[in-house]
């Protein structure tokens, strides 16, 4: 089947011959790889794009699904430059191996778009679907504290 | 750059400072290409046929239905492996694909090349294989019974008939760990038309995967190339090959690229785990504490094939006192064979396992002496000029065990009420914690660790430093996996050369010798070691060639006027290889005596939870440390290998394990192996103890594995002491807690 959606304010089209999700036609078909597979079951965060301004796990969207829908992948939150979550991490030292990093920056955009000055707590909350295996997230933490610190 | 500009003591981004990752934009911009982002054009995809059982004789094996699916390109086994049939880290006893038995669960018994990555897994599942299901031995003290072992360990050393007023036991279990890199096992292999490959896959040490991929496809060395790829990080999990060879045999049969990505669940079976072990202690200390022997018995699972168990062994025998002087020290040590997933390199790499045992039994004395528990290890610690309690090979390097536990002791606990906030109890999200009667537990670890490889081993790294007309580019094979090593390896450059522009540019292994592993804590140590010295002869060729007195960003100056131009001085494309040793090891002898290190790490870790004694649930609220780094390059980045081995010692403190019932993995995944979330993170205080002396780079030591040792340790003791429970073992399971 064709599916038609839009991906990163572009019009796209995708043919789908087997069962396959959003992520798997992201990297595969479109060429757009930042959205990492690493756990194939939503545990991980690391697929995350907007749908529809909703943040999902792109492994768990079936691609069939998205017809007509808006897609937000880590190579469209910003439009120039880096968005002021990629900055706040790239400062604060929160990328290591950098393999979960485009789901964090995908989900703290949502988090930073929705609440410009979120707490310890509602950062925590926010990313609590995110792992990262190198940071211990201290890092991750620290940085998105400054940047609400600075939008307070 | 003009010749009046200012001149620069220090260049921009030098040792000390904290420049930001050169690969930090990419990565968050996802543009960073990992070696699961590959592609060639007309490539295949690979897919592998794994066993369902831990142990069976393949009575035969069909390839013609995976043969029959429309877009397969080659379907190869056993037969078809044209070199050497095994491969090995350290001992090549593990069969590239499986011939006569298997012997583990998810053993590679052939490997498929499709068009697309669904038609090769569908052609995986074709393939028939007829099995007789043989009994597994998963049982370590009947592996170790009928000698079925990789290596044994004896360490005697002191009067073997000493005893002391104070004597305290225990026996403990360490689960198996996994290292859960967030990227699987990916690659890419592309035949160059002359018989030779090209093989982009995760690795930490390409050079000895080349070599492995060398002997088992019967290749001259020049004709296999390994390239660093982009790593999702490593722990371990990436030092012995996997599907390397796999890749290159079907490349090199089909003609084509072949890419392979494992699935989460291959990888859970792709690659070695944290050693299980077991351990016996008995302590004898003196009534004022002072520590007279310890004996103890250690045996780890090394499951099916030898990866790098006897080194991981000789690790816990060697630190299985911990960083405490003693006298006599009785330890027997195995590794056993089983057909339970093989174990191997895993961050801290036997010195984990152990440091959970004598910690705990640091904690019994103290408890039996009635003594503070840092003041018990204060009495004992270990310091530069003393004896390893083991080994006997005397500390020459700086060994600040007491300050670590004076600067953990100063360390205010930072007031914690307990929290209002119910998401901050045990029971979490789940709302199901009673605060009345949560307990809180505080307790200390220490944790010794040897830094590069040890026994004899030849470690070297070589790096080459070239000038160029954009500054200074540090050629290297040494694997970057997240830790930062093209950040330091820059600094250091930049430090002694003289000038800001630096970076780190992967080669492949025909373009540069081995720089060895990136493990054991060394690359900064030793690929830096060869960055310092080729860039310090690079300045010193340049300085030599000018007749000048200084170089930097401008050019070179001499008695203060320019001499020449940074871009005249480029142009020459100057460079220096230099091959890094750190000082020379040896076996040792057969008490387990000798000179067998060529450094040592200590650090500490003060651990504070709460526990829900009813639901045998914990929340770690702290885990302060101190850690000896010698001289710290990125102070960032060490805190950043800190926080994140912290929260990996804390994951096999209270909820990581690989769960396996006769040989099999029940929790191959992410729903079931449970890996620590934000919520899960303990805040964290560290404390950088810099003591220079050690042959390191400016001093610098290896900082990447102390921060797991002892957490875990520091962690348990914390439960045991919140809930007076025997905390024997970790992961620490609720019913530990609740029944225990």
């Amino acid at each position: 089947m064709i599916v038609s959606f839009f991906v990163n304010g572009e019009k796209t089209t995708a043919r789908i011959t087997e069962p396959a999700s959003l992520l798997d036609v992201l990297r595969d078909q479109l060429g757009l790889s930042g959205s990492k597979s690493a756990c194939e079951q939503g545990e991980c965060g690391s697929c995350s794009v907007m749908l529809d301004d909703v943040l999902v796990c792109s492994c768990l969207v079936m691609a069939s699904d998205v017809e007509g829908s808006t897609v937000v992948t880590v190579e469209g939150i910003a439009t120039r430059g880096l968005h002021p979550v990629q900055e706040a991490m790239h400062r604060a030292g929160a990328v290591q191996c950098g393999f979960c990093t485009p789901g964090f920056v995908v989900t703290a955009a949502a988090l930073f778009d929705a609440n410009p000055a979120p707490s310890r707590d509602e950062i925590k909350e926010a990313l609590a679907g995110n792992i990262c295996r190198c940071t211990g997230y201290g890092a991750i933490v620290r940085a998105f504290e400054t940047l609400a610190e600075g939008n307070r | 750059m003009t010749t009046t500009s200012a001149r620069r003591t220090t260049p921009e981004g030098a040792i000390g400072e904290s420049p930001l990752r050169p690969d930090g934009i990419a990565k968050l911009k996802g543009e960073f290409e990992y070696a699961q982002d590959l592609h060639a054009d007309s490539m295949l995809w690979g897919a592998t046929v794994r066993s369902p059982h831990p142990h069976a004789r393949i009575l035969s094996v069909d390839v013609a239905p995976a043969l029959a699916v429309g877009g397969v390109h080659a379907v190869m086994t056993a037969a078809d492996v044209p070199g050497r049939a095994t491969f090995g880290l350290e001992h090549p006893d593990q069969p590239v694909l499986a011939s006569e038995t298997v012997k583990y669960w998810g053993e590679p018994v052939a490997v498929v090349a499709a068009e697309d990555e669904p038609t090769a897994r569908r052609a995986a599942a074709a393939v028939v294989v007829e099995y007789e299901i043989l009994q597994p031995l998963v049982d370590t003290d009947e592996a170790d019974t009928a000698d079925e072992v990789f290596r044994r360990m004896t360490i005697r050393r002191g009067d073997q008939r000493a005893e002391g007023a104070v004597v305290v036991e225990g026996y403990y279990e360490v689960g198996m760990q996994d290292q859960a890199p967030l990227g699987t096992e990916a690659g890419l292999a592309v035949p160059d038309g002359a018989g030779g490959v090209d093989l982009y896959a995760t690795s930490q040490f390409v050079h000895v995967d080349q070599e492995q991929v060398v002997a088992s496809l019967g290749l001259h060395p020049n004709q296999v190339r390994s390239h660093p790829a982009g790593i999702g990080g490593a722990f371990g999990a990436r030092e012995d090959v996997n599907l390397h060879i796999h890749l290159c045999m079907l490349a090199l049969y089909t003609g084509l690229p072949v890419k392979m990505v494992y699935n989460r669940s291959e990888s859970f079976t792709g690659h070695v785990h944290r050693h299980p072990a077991r351990m016996w202690y008995r302590h004898h200390s003196d009534r004022d504490g002072t520590l007279v022997k310890v004996e103890a018995r250690i045996v780890i699972d090394g499951g099916a094939y030898a990866s790098t168990t006897s080194a991981v062994l000789a690790n816990a025998c060697y630190f299985a006192v911990g960083p405490y002087k003693c006298d006599s020290v009785t330890v027997d040590g195995v590794g056993v064979r089983t057909n339970n997933p093989p174990c191997g390199a895993m961050r801290g790499f036997g010195a984990v396992q152990v440091c959970f045992g004598y910690e705990a039994q640091m904690d019994k004395l103290a408890l039996a002496l009635e003594m503070d528990p840092l003041d018990i290890r204060r009495k004992n610690a270990l310091a530069t000029g003393d004896p390893m309690p083991t080994t006997g090979q005397i500390i020459n390097t700086p060994l600040p065990t007491l300050e670590v536990i004076d600067s953990l002791q100063a360390m205010p606990i930072l007031d914690l009420n307990l929290s209002e906030n119910p998401v901050h109890l045990p029971g979490g999200t789940g709302l199901t914690t009673d605060a009345h009667h949560v307990r809180r537990g505080v307790a200390y670890a220490l944790g010794i660790k040897n830094l590069g490889f040890s026994e004899g081993f030849d470690d070297y790294a070589q790096a080459r430093v070239r000038l160029t007309p954009d500054g200074a580019v540090i050629e290297t094979a040494a694997i970057e996996v997240g830790q930062g090593l093209v950040t330091v390896l820059a600094q250091i450059a930049r430090s002694a050369l003289g000038i800001s522009a630096a970076t780190v540019k992967h080669v492949d292994t025909s373009l540069i010798d081995s720089a060895g592993s990136t493990s054991a804590s060394r690359q900064t140590q030793l690929s830096g070691g060869a960055t310092l010295e080729a860039a310090r002869q690079l300045r010193g060729q340049i300085l030599d060639d000018y007749s000048g007195d200084d170089f930097d960003d401008v050019g070179v100056w001499r008695d203060g006027e320019l001499v020449a131009s940074f871009e005249e001085v480029a142009t020459h494309n100057l460079s220096k290889t230099v091959t890094f040793r750190h000082p020379p090891t040896s076996a040792p002898d057969a008490e387990g005596q000798g000179v067998v290190h060529a450094d040592f790490a200590v650090a500490g870790h003060r651990a504070v939870v709460d526990v829900d004694p009813e639901l045998g649930l914990v929340k770690v609220l702290r885990v302060d440390t101190a850690q000896d780094v010698g001289k710290a390059l990125h102070p960032e980045s060490i805190r950043g290998q800190i926080e994140g081995g912290i929260m990996q010692g804390v994951g096999l403190a209270i909820m990581e394990e690989i769960v396996i019932d006769q040989g099999v993995i029940k929790n191959p995944n992410f729903t079931d192996y449970l890996l620590p979330t934000i919520l899960d993170a303990p805040d964290v205080e560290a404390l950088l103890i810099e003591k220079e002396g050690s042959w390191g780079p400016f001093g610098a030591k290896g900082v990447g594995e102390p921060p797991t040792i002892s957490s875990t340790a520091a962690v348990a003791g914390a439960i045991r002491n919140a809930t007076g429970k025997s905390i024997d073992r970790v992961p620490v399971r609720p019913q530990d807690i609740a029944f225990g």
